[in-house]
């Protein structure tokens, strides 16, 4: 039997994170060396691994500096996000427009 | 007639369930929102990228280069030369493999790698690293212990065979050529392949000797 390779993510939310910074880099907006440099600070700055909680925490960072949004803009979508998923019935797909507002 | 007519009105406990994002699940739907709404990110081109990754991208690739390198010394010598050509020769290549490295183990010295910054891993031939490469032990014992690392994961090496650590970086990133298992000279190249394991070919691993894979 050869060795099964594991699963290259473990939950949705990192294959989201990763293919966004790749989709983001593929565009223009940093090199690689620029995101292992950003990675490796925030990486270094906790000791934390550089895991992909670290890749969401560092693009927010990036994307806020670089003027594409801002930390107040993220959080606002959280919590809209947050007022869909309670305004949707269980197993149903989860989409903004179902955000009764504040 | 006083029908004792329970009128039940059919209590179908329909109230309403919602659904919970958790934390991590409500940031990446947050961004992505976001990004999509800027025309930074297209939906269906990071499906498809997940869908790379997931099925298309990983450790199989790599072990093709090494057996490809057992079995054709040209080839070997081709890859050890220039690494990143060799392993365009086998299709493989692009993101996160555009500056390839590969090292050789031989008796007298082993390859260890590491990424002491982050997480630089040979995406095109190994897909994504796994979860102790990223971590913070790892990226600093790989340069201080490797011997002891190695330990920790089953590796014994001789006394006599020198460790040589190789530090990833987004410009140039490494890979081990592990050395051929013994006992293996009547497989073929498929057959090999089956003996390289992800772990090989970062250096905390060996290859499986033949008789610890059966083929189906």
């Amino acid at each position: 039997m050869r060795p099964e390779d594991p699963p290259a993510f473990a939950a949705p939310w990192e294959a989201q994170t990763f293919a966004m910074v790749v989709a983001l880099h593929d565009r223009g907006l940093f090199t690689w060396s620029e995101w292992a440099e950003a990675l490796g600070e925030a990486s270094r700055d906790g000791d934390r691994p550089a895991d992909y909680a670290l890749w969401l925490e560092t693009i927010e960072r990036l994307l806020a500096e670089r003027g594409v949004t801002t930390a107040h803009a993220l959080a606002d979508r959280q919590t809209a996000f947050a007022r869909a998923a309670a305004a949707t019935p269980h197993g149903e797909p989860i989409a903004l427009t179902n955000d009764p507002g504040p | 007639m006083a029908h004792d007519h329970h009128d039940h009105d059919h209590d179908h406990h329909d109230h309403h369930h919602g659904s919970e994002l958790s934390p991590m699940d409500l940031r990446v739907r947050a961004l992505e929102s976001i990004l999509v709404e800027k025309g930074y990110v297209d939906p269906a081109a990071l499906d498809a990228l997940i869908e790379t990754y997931e099925s298309k991208i990983g450790p199989r690739n790599g072990a093709q280069v090494v057996a490809r390198a057992w079995v054709d010394p040209a080839y070997r010598a081709r890859l050890l030369d220039d690494a990143t050509a060799a392993i365009r020769e086998l299709g493989f290549g692009g993101r996160g493999g555009e500056h390839m490295v590969v090292v050789e183990n031989t008796p007298e010295e082993h390859n260890l790698v590491v990424c002491t910054l982050c997480s630089c891993y040979p995406w095109p031939v190994l897909g994504l690293p796994p979860v102790w490469y990223k971590s913070p032990p790892y990226r600093s014992r790989a340069v201080i212990d490797p011997r002891g690392v190695l330990a920790e994961f089953g590796v014994t090496l001789p006394g006599t065979t020198r460790i040589r650590v190789w530090d990833s970086t987004a410009e140039l990133r490494y890979m081990v050529l592990p050395m051929r298992p013994a006992g293996s000279d009547h497989l073929d190249e498929a057959a090999l392949a089956d003996l390289v394991t992800r772990d090989a070919m970062i250096g905390t691993g060996l290859p499986l000797s033949p008789d610890q894979v059966v083929r189906s």
